[in-house]
């Protein structure tokens, strides 16, 4: 839909540049940083750009991208330039983060048992019941915990000095901590220095966050000593180097469906020693694949009679079955009203304004504003399936009306943000371009643990606010920045 | 009147099979027209079957059997107290929400067709069952009962489009007819005297549907015989559709030319009591 080629006038006005104030001068987090850059010689940056992509193909991380004709082991580019956050920046963020996590936990929980929200008339049954993501299966099912999203990758996107927006919530099977991770373990061989100097706080230790989170979600009845595995659709999924990754780091096995069998409502694991019983699955496997028996019948994926095992409460799942509902972009505009109903708090982190195409006056709105808005699926992802009005042509806006009237609810429109900028190395030397932030939120229900960082995708085309990796977006290492450095310690 | 279940089934292979998995929602429950006097479900395997019970209420087994085996046998067998209430239930246990029976699934997905089915019965607010009665006639005169033409994963659509079909067909196309209309739905699978002779032996169990009524409540609707379920019939299990109520959902690992043999028979006690 959008060629590489296409006139891409971005965001019509201004955009946030988060290394440069509007009066030019350097934002505070950025002092050292735009310091060094100023005196590193930009063939010195180009050389540190190759050296990068040697260490990246040396670690093999690659996305397979479904492009045409694309290179399945093409490595999404990695933008050297760190971005950065105030350790002010990263509170607030970490505090919002915590508290819409919690309270899409509390909605899922509450779908899935009393429907207390629904009664209360916040958001239309409808929206929820009948709506392909919800598991009927799930109805009533109690889980460990109340937790349904284990491992939640909440979008945000920047418009200003102190505005943070979400743009979507990602319960299912959210991916990208593998970049996270690598793009620091790049950048600390690249700039040791740099990074030391920067006082940047550690993400390394998201695997051990990860373990602990599923550890403590396991069933009630498990050992003390719980076996957690990583449940991945295998070697052709786009993920599965970071499925394979993670499991690595966690030291916990890395599965298929055809390793693991169910007998007496309980799971095991084949292994060379004889079955071993599994107690929490980190499932990167989607709902609609994961047991024949309650699905798909002629799926020849997944584990038929988990679900069985999974609601006679023998094993954990993580995500939880049915938890994808959280992900749909009309319920993400009811996750305002969530959190004053759940939590009886005002919400930290901003929604994006959203119009539901669903809803007559709505509709109308949008299709008379498409140019100038953003218009997706409520169950699209990377990107795919969007229309973006400002960039589209009048051609390309008529078909996606036709698509809209046809099934209206399956739309949401928002206008078209314009998202911050960071320094980025591109062609023509530093320049901004607009990023976004995945964090990943773990909750088990005993703790909330959020590791300072994420996934920072970057566009690497001037003025495009496409940042998913299938639509030729690269990465950044993002730096979370300790507070400011008490006195020295005494020889510690 | 007190009516007596007894339901095989067999499944043998030429080949044996190593690994076997199903899930069993082959016990009834009380309700208030339906009192479960004594009910067994028996694998040919000793002890406790693992059990939970589903979004809908209905008892689950799951039944699992590891090693080469070349047949497995499932006998629900059991005495059910039941009451005439002209179709009406009572106190059924409901733990799924109304409205989401208002849900479609992957066999009772709406069509144009379907559309105007229930459109051309529907009678308005407050004439809901004479709506409904409209429409198991309708379906029953649009789908000719014949078996083996229609199986286990036969949309609403195709019955309705192919004009034949078996129970589970006619229930599907009545609970979809039914969503269309605003009015919940579901399928239900389970027993019925289908003949005075008590030694009668059916090969397959029964299926029919029921839709909620305001201010009346669940009403059952067995289009196959145009009636309401009366005492002839005991509930087994409800879905949304045939895959969430049937009474048998396995997969088998090996086990080639599989043979399977169903033997119901349903009859009034010869003792009433």
């Amino acid at each position: 839909m959008n060629s590489p080629d296409a006139e891409d006038p971005g965001p019509s006005g201004p955009f946030f540049e988060e290394m440069h104030a509007s009066d030019g001068s350097v934002r505070k987090p950025y002092d050292q940083l735009a310091a060094w850059l100023e005196h590193t010689p930009l063939e010195e940056l180009r050389r540190k750009q190759h050296e990068a992509e040697a260490l990246f193909r040396r670690i093999g991380i690659t996305f397979a991208v479904y492009t045409e004709g694309g290179d399945p082991e093409k490595l999404i580019p990695f933008d050297i330039i760190p971005r950065l956050l105030s350790a002010s920046e990263w509170s607030f963020l970490e505090r919002g983060l915590a508290q819409r996590t919690r309270a899409l936990n509390a909605f899922l929980a509450d779908v899935y048992h009393g429907q207390e929200i629904l009664r209360a008339g916040h958001l239309p049954a409808e929206l929820v019941l009948a709506n392909d993501a919800y598991r009927p299966e799930m109805q009533g099912v109690d889980l460990p915990g109340g937790i349904y999203s284990h491992i939640s990758g909440l979008d945000l996107v920047r418009t200003g000095e102190s505005d943070f927006y979400v743009l979507e919530d990602n319960c299912r099977t959210p991916s990208g901590v593998s970049y996270m991770l690598e793009d620091r373990e790049v950048s600390m061989r690249l700039f040791p220095d740099l990074l030391a100097n920067h006082r940047v706080r550690p993400v390394e230790y998201y695997p051990d966050e990860l373990l602990r989170t599923l550890r403590e979600t396991a069933p009630p009845g498990a050992s003390a000593d719980p076996v957690v595995v990583v449940l991945t659709p295998g070697i052709y999924n786009s993920a599965y180097y970071e499925h394979s990754f993670l499991a690595d780091k966690m030291g916990a096995e890395l599965v298929e469906g055809q390793d693991l069998f169910v007998e007496n409502n309980q799971v095991f694991m084949r292994t060379t020693t004889g079955p071993r019983k599994v107690d929490v699955i980190y499932r990167r496997v989607d709902d609609d694949f994961l047991d024949p028996l309650v699905f798909d019948p002629d799926s020849l994926l997944g584990v038929p009679g988990l679900l069985n095992a999974y609601r006679a409460g023998q094993v954990s799942l993580a995500n939880a079955v049915g938890s994808g509902l959280a992900d749909d972009k009309a319920i993400y505009s009811y996750v305002p009203d969530m959190i004053r109903f759940y939590l009886a708090e005002e919400p930290l982190l901003a929604n994006v304004p959203t119009w539901r195409c669903g809803e007559a006056d709505n509709l109308a709105y949008v299709r008379d504003h498409l140019h100038e808005l953003v218009v997706k699926e409520v169950h699209g992802s990377g990107g795919y399936g969007m229309l973006i009005g400002p960039r589209s042509t009048r051609a390309e806006q008529e078909a996606y009306a036709a698509r809209i009237a046809a099934a209206p609810h399956q739309f949401i429109a928002q206008p078209t943000l314009a998202l911050s900028a960071c320094p980025t190395l591109v062609e023509e030397g530093i320049a901004p371009r607009h990023v976004d932030f995945r964090p990943f939120v773990l909750s088990s229900g005993k703790e909330t643990r959020i590791v300072p960082g994420g996934l920072c995708r970057v566009a690497l085309r001037k003025g495009s606010l496409v940042v998913n990796s299938s639509q030729g977006g690269g990465t950044k290492d993002t730096w979370v920045l300790e507070p400011p450095a008490p006195p020295p310690p005494d020889d510690a | 009147m007190l009516v007596e279940v007894f339901h095989r089934t067999e499944y043998r292979y030429a080949e044996p099979a190593h690994y076997t998995i199903q899930s069993l929602r082959l016990t009834p429950s009380s309700t208030g027209t339906q009192q479960i006097r004594d009910w067994f479900v028996d694998t040919g395997h000793p002890g406790p079957l693992p059990a939970f019970v589903d979004s809908f209420g209905n008892l689950t087994h799951t039944f699992t059997q590891r090693g080469p085996h070349d047949s497995v046998r499932i006998v629900a067998r059991g005495r059910v107290w039941t009451e005439d209430n002209g179709g009406v239930l009572r106190n059924t246990p409901e733990p799924f929400p109304l409205p989401g029976y208002l849900r479609p699934t992957a066999l009772t997905t709406p069509t144009p067709a379907l559309q105007e089915l229930a459109r051309a019965h529907d009678k308005g607010p407050g004439k809901e069952v004479e709506t409904l009665h409209g429409l198991m006639n309708a379906i029953r005169a649009a789908i000719a009962y014949r078996t083996g033409e229609t199986d286990a994963r036969t949309t609403a659509a195709d019955a309705l489009a192919r004009g034949s079909g078996v129970c589970q067909d006619h229930a599907h196309v009545f609970a979809t007819a039914c969503r269309l209309l605003g009015l919940p739905a579901r399928y239900v699978s389970g027993y019925l005297i289908a003949s005075d002779d008590p030694h009668a032996t059916h090969t397959a169990a029964h299926a029919w549907a029921e839709a909620h009524v305001p201010e009346i409540g669940w009403i059952g609707f067995d289009v196959s015989n145009g009636v309401c379920p009366g005492e002839g019939y005991v509930r087994l299990a409800v879905g949304l559709d045939y895959r969430e109520a049937a009474p048998i959902r396995g997969i088998q690992r090996g086990g080639t030319g599989e043979d399977l043999t169903v033997e119901v028979r349903v009859a009034a006690a010869a003792s009433q009591q």
